[in-house]
């Protein structure tokens, strides 16, 4: 009983004399994320400080936002448009998604068979990844701007220009799907005496579609929210239009909040289908 | 027996590229788009690219300019991505199945989250700009909803995937909530979500041109000037150098990737 406290002192001791045990291992993934985080955090707030050059009232400004917000979300109307216009602008947007998705669609399907390594060989593939990562550094609206100048501002130069990020997408999406195939079965073909083309669609295409289709299908999902920005951006019309009227014209944000509803309607729509898509093909 | 199959499959097709092909004429139709235009502008525009939409010497001059927009920009788009990853990471905690607090704040933030994501950015931006006016804020705020929305799912999905296992160790050890979350799940999502991070200022970068065309701030107002004015020279330096910055934005964060892994 007695030897009890002195033997805790001998332990105490001891661990006094050992080195702390280390709880967490620097590595050197440890280290990356952390300067990242640093670097990060060092230039957000070097931005905040650059922000405010016009001398802003900030937190009136806060106040008063979120004021609009309320206003949109619980007083829309009706003003410059009725329901069924709004309908139209609605279905022009979606139509505007829809075309954009399909042309993006058919040409990037083309271009992924020459993307994915195991269907050409790495010189081509690799130039066409870096073509399509060049075409996706250009902002979309930046594309319908360029080919406005060509086509005139409408949906002619909105679609053509829309599908140059769809096709970028699509074609890193469906060239990766292309490339998870099983390289016996191409084997296999070959070895019947199969060409390319056969080779392409009796094993490649029907062993990826589902994967296909639910990466086109969530494109379509971007491609609404895309066509509603070049509605009001780059004179692409459709409710992404009337959008800008009512709030930087009209300065109607009552109506911008009837514009908003819509907008958030068709997004959960797309987004519920999205996800039914990828579950069934999960199954 | 297999001709039949064949015969349905065929059938099956056909009737699906008939269906797709109705809906693309009916779309056309409303929009007035018509392809043969749309596959006409292509070589008209390659043709225009060649002839004037290049950079000369006198375009140079506007450089500085633009960069300090660019600066700008690029300031806007990782402090939006960055400050909104802090919020997204604790909607994410409170609504993943795994670290949920109880199922109505669950799902209350993941309600808000939707909200945010599903508005576009520029439904936000044109918001925004009623209050914030032609200020980098108005992009920041604009940038800083959207980036919410989507981090808060991205992350959510991560936590999701990250298991229950370190969760339910801690708990077993009577680890209160919050050493929880820090102990177990940031440890083994974080790597994943710095890859979010970094995907959101990339796209944030080019979202940041459209807002920028919609509000008057940022590269995105720069070409829209030069671009209005019918400068196409200074306009293409604007597009050479968005691209060269997301180009690069891009590199750096597939090496930090790479190094995190």
């Amino acid at each position: 009983m007695k030897a009890s406290p002195k033997l805790t002192n001998d332990v105490f001791a001891a661990t006094d004399r050992l080195p702390p045990i280390k709880l967490k291992k620097l590595t050197k993934s440890n280290i990356v994320i952390r300067t990242t985080m640093i670097v990060l955090a060092v230039l957000t707030v070097y931005g905040f400080v650059t922000f405010n050059n016009q001398k802003l009232n900030f937190w009136q400004n806060l106040f008063a936002t979120f004021a609009n917000f309320r206003t949109i979300f619980f007083q829309p109307h009706f003003n410059h448009f009725t329901f069924s216009q709004a309908f139209e602008g609605v279905l022009i947007t979606l139509a505007l998604g829809l075309l954009t998705t399909i042309v993006g669609a058919v040409v990037a399907f083309f271009l992924s068979l020459l993307a994915a390594e195991n269907l050409t060989n790495k010189t081509i593939s690799n130039s066409v990844k870096t073509l399509v990562a060049i075409i996706r550094a250009v902002p979309t609206v930046l594309w319908v701007l360029i080919f406005a100048i060509a086509a005139g501002l409408g949906s002619v130069a909105a679609v053509i220009g829309m599908s140059f990020h769809s096709i970028s997408y699509l074609t890193k999406a469906y060239s990766e799907s292309f490339e998870e195939l099983d390289e016996g079965v191409i084997e296999a073909l070959k070895a019947t005496g199969a060409g390319w083309w056969q080779i392409v669609f009796q094993s490649i295409v029907p062993n990826s579609l589902t994967s296909l289709i639910s990466w086109t299908f969530m494109r379509f999902e971007v491609n609404f929210g895309v066509a509603v920005a070049m509605g009001a951006a780059a004179g692409a019309g459709g409710i992404g239009y009337e959008m800008f009227m009512s709030g930087v014209f009209y300065f109607d944000i009552r109506e911008m909040g009837t514009i908003t509803y819509f907008i958030l309607a068709i997004a959960i729509i797309l987004e519920i289908i999205s996800i039914q898509i990828k579950a069934r093909i999960r199954a | 027996m297999s001709q039949t199959f064949f015969f349905k499959k065929r059938v099956r097709s056909l009737v699906i590229f008939c269906v797709v092909a109705l809906i693309c004429f009916a779309s056309s139709v409303m929009t007035q788009f018509d392809l043969s235009q749309g596959i006409a502008a292509i070589p008209k525009a390659i043709v225009w690219g060649f002839s004037s939409f290049y950079p000369t010497a006198d375009s140079f001059v506007y450089l500085s300019e633009i960069w300090v927009k660019m600066q700008e920009t690029l300031l806007v788009s990782i402090a939006a991505a960055a400050t909104a990853a802090i919020f997204a990471f604790v909607f994410a905690v409170f609504g993943s199945r795994i670290t949920k607090v109880n199922g109505f704040i669950a799902m209350l933030s993941r309600a808000f989250a939707n909200l945010s994501r599903n508005i576009d950015v520029s439904v936000w931006s044109i918001v925004l700009l009623l209050t914030f006016g032609q200020t980098p804020i108005t992009g920041f705020f604009a940038l800083f909803i959207a980036s919410f929305g989507f981090l808060t799912r991205a992350f959510m999905e991560t936590i999701d995937e990250s298991g229950t296992d370190p969760v339910e160790a801690l708990k077993a050890t009577g680890a209160g909530y919050v050493p929880t979350i820090f102990q177990a799940v940031v440890p083994s999502s974080i790597s994943q979500i710095m890859s979010w991070i970094l995907f959101m200022i990339e796209t944030n970068i080019r979202a940041a041109t459209l807002v920028g065309i919609l509000t008057g701030s940022g590269i995105g107002y720069i070409f829209d000037l030069y671009y209005k004015r019918m400068d196409y020279h200074t306009a293409s330096l604007v597009v050479i150098v968005i691209v060269i910055s997301i180009l690069l934005i891009e590199q750096i964060s597939n090496y930090i990737r790479r190094a995190m892994l």
